[in-house]
């Protein structure tokens, strides 16, 4: 905040509305407690996956048998599974996993239906009634379905298992979008745009996506927790993330149900893991609700 | 059904804008997969008129007399479906995309609602900068920040308020942005489309006289759409009156505010109340009876025979055509003289 000198006449012209970074972050702990608990677990987790190696002396993917299912202890956290490999580590490189997959494919996901969203409310019509179908037809599948369906086609694997989400998004994200757009492409600045000549693609991506951004970012968030929930069910079908590679899923499905009677560490944390990552996602969407827009919580 | 107009009409065809047989039928449909029309509803129904150069026309009218919709026609908002808008001789229905772009320039418009007419999430510098980038007006950015000071300075308004966003700003500040958006491309003609309706008194004078003034340091040409008939007198050369789709009576604005001679529209200047308490209280009203019917069925004949006080039994029959019954004054009623 700058603080002018006295107010004469002009001088309100300078007042600027400045809102610092810890001011709001500040107001969102006090009026969001759950959803501030939710961003600091996100955050936490994005650190541990940027910095996994920095974090944990073990290698992910190297198998020691002489340390085969070793209970939780100090030098293995939360004990090893039975190649002897930390699951501390595992859930922390599995974290890079989740988040890569969560992150890109949410994004994709949601930022195509963003723009098939308000292009189909902007333009109406024919091309909204059978958008709109398609995407009917789409939303009629469960997600997980849907997302098996793409990988039984395409093959398992990571990149295949980020198209097998993105999928389903789109029309989530652009139906949600569209009954937005709908109401804003009323609003006269929308037929001011075009009363100034501006281009179809300059008024949906300068003047009508800016003032969706408050139900897509909210879709986003919880995009993001929905993807890292549907990655560890396809890995734990086996038809996501494949072995080596230290993914929550897969950890469940690996030994998990094999040992657990004799080590339930094998399953409890990677299941911890991603019950914490999707309630986090989920909080912090649901804070960003009630932020972005209060007339939602109203019912 | 046509009402023709003045096909006589002194210097025609140096008319800058010619609304001719102007139609607006928006259809209601019905159904869910398929959609039936089942019924129209007759915004604009067949008008027709010309504004010169340098021109104020006011188009006025109650609500939903289609004055508005006649505006989003004229900025090809909204296509007509039926009749001609002819721009210095050229009919905007028949152009193709870059011409209509290249004449999208030349008209623009001043909304009512100065809270919606501007874009929320893009700050005043680049609502008004915008259209200068698009249309490659100015292609240099400080150059355009510029004359973006320049507009503001020309609208009364400080040029620091680029960077504010228009929730910053007043009602009358935010429409002082809209008219500067407007004027950013140099038009030749705007449409105000009750741009001061939504204004409170004293800044509507002020938004009036900056009208004024812009009208005669750029040569502007406007077409104010209004409810306000006093507004409407002032700022106005000729004044258009509209009731259910239709013009009712057309003349140069003194005339017609001193001369009405529709009775549709000596019924709306009636109903302005006169300034002093015992003069009002000694008036005598001819209110009107009954209420504006649906343009879904609009009456025959005369739109307005059911209201009128001097309605005869031809008032059903054919619909009045636009007469001329003093130089410049037509009128659409065949019981007056």
């Amino acid at each position: 905040m700058t603080v002018s000198q006295m107010p004469g006449p002009g001088m309100l012209d300078d007042v600027a509305v400045q809102r610092s970074w810890h001011g709001a972050a500040w107001k969102l702990i006090r009026r969001q407690p759950l959803g501030a608990a939710g961003l600091a677990v996100v955050l936490v987790m994005i650190f541990m996956a940027v910095f996994a190696e920095a974090i944990t002396p073990f290698e992910p993917e190297a198998n020691s048998f002489e340390f085969m299912l070793a209970p939780p202890d100090g030098q293995f956290w939360l004990g090893t599974d039975q190649f002897g490999r930390d699951i501390w580590t595992r859930i922390i490189f599995g974290a890079r996993t989740a988040l890569y997959v969560g992150f890109v494919a949410a994004f994709i996901g949601a930022g195509a239906g963003l723009v098939l969203g308000v292009g189909s409310a902007y333009f109406g019509g024919l091309f909204d009634l059978l958008f709109q179908r398609v995407m009917d037809v789409f939303m009629a599948f469960p997600l997980i379905i849907l997302a098996l369906a793409v990988v039984s086609i395409l093959g398992a694997g990571t990149s295949n298992v980020i198209i097998a989400i993105t999928i389903p998004f789109i029309p989530h994200c652009a139906r949600v979008v569209r009954s937005s757009a709908l109401a804003i492409r009323e609003i006269p600045y929308v037929d001011a745009a075009r009363a100034m000549g501006f281009s179809h693609r300059r008024i949906i991506l300068r003047h009508m996506v800016p003032n969706v951004m408050a139900p897509f970012l909210i879709m986003l968030t919880t995009f993001v927790g929905q993807a890292i929930l549907l990655e560890a069910s396809l890995s734990y079908l086996g038809l996501g993330v494949q072995e080596p590679t230290p993914a929550w899923g897969l950890m469940l499905q690996g030994g998990a149900e094999e040992f657990a009677e004799s080590a339930p560490w094998v399953a409890i944390f990677p299941g911890l893991a991603i019950t914490l990552a999707v309630f986090a996602f989920n909080l912090f969407g649901d804070a960003l609700r009630d932020v972005l827009d209060p007339k939602l919580r109203a019912r | 059904m046509a009402m023709t107009m003045p096909s006589t009409h002194p210097a025609e065809a140096e008319a800058l804008l010619q609304v001719r047989d102007l139609k607006m039928h928006f259809p209601v449909t019905d159904g869910i997969m398929v959609q039936r029309t089942i019924a129209q509803v007759k915004a604009v129904d067949g008008i027709s008129f010309n504004i010169m150069p340098g021109e104020t026309l006011g188009l006025v009218g109650e609500s939903g007399c289609g004055k508005s919709t006649t505006g989003r026609c004229i900025l090809q908002l909204e296509k007509p479906t039926g009749g001609q808008i002819l721009y210095r001789g050229a009919d905007m229905n028949g152009m193709n995309r870059a011409e209509l772009t290249a004449m999208r320039r030349k008209i623009q418009v001043i909304f009512q609602d100065p809270f919606s007419s501007l874009n929320p999430r893009m700050k005043v510098g680049d609502i008004i900068s915008e259209p200068l980038a698009v249309h490659n007006l100015i292609s240099h950015a400080a150059d355009r920040a510029k004359r973006v000071a320049e507009l503001l300075t020309v609208c009364g308004l400080s040029p620091k308020m680029a960077d504010r966003y228009p929730h910053e700003m007043s009602g009358g500040q935010r429409q002082r942005v809209g008219i500067a958006r407007a004027l950013s491309m140099e038009p030749e003609f705007i449409v105000c489309d009750e741009a001061v309706s939504a204004l409170d008194v004293s800044i509507q004078a002020q938004v009036i006289n900056l009208l004024e003034d812009l009208r005669e340091e750029f040569d502007l040409t406007y077409l104010f759409i209004a409810h306000d008939l006093s507004v409407v007198r002032h700022l106005c050369h000729r004044v258009a009156v509209m009731y259910l789709g239709k013009i009712v009576e057309l003349a140069a604005s003194d005339e017609l505010f001193d001369n009405p001679l529709h009775p549709y529209t000596r019924a709306l200047l009636d109903a302005v109340p006169v300034p002093d308490p015992t003069v009002e209280a000694g008036r005598e009203h001819r209110l009107v009876k009954g209420e504006v019917p649906s343009p879904i069925n609009p009456p025959s004949g005369c739109v307005f025979h059911p209201r009128c006080p001097m309605a005869i039994d031809s008032c059903a029959g054919p619909v009045p055509e636009l007469r001329q019954l003093r130089p410049g004054h037509w009128v659409a009623c065949g019981e007056v003289s």
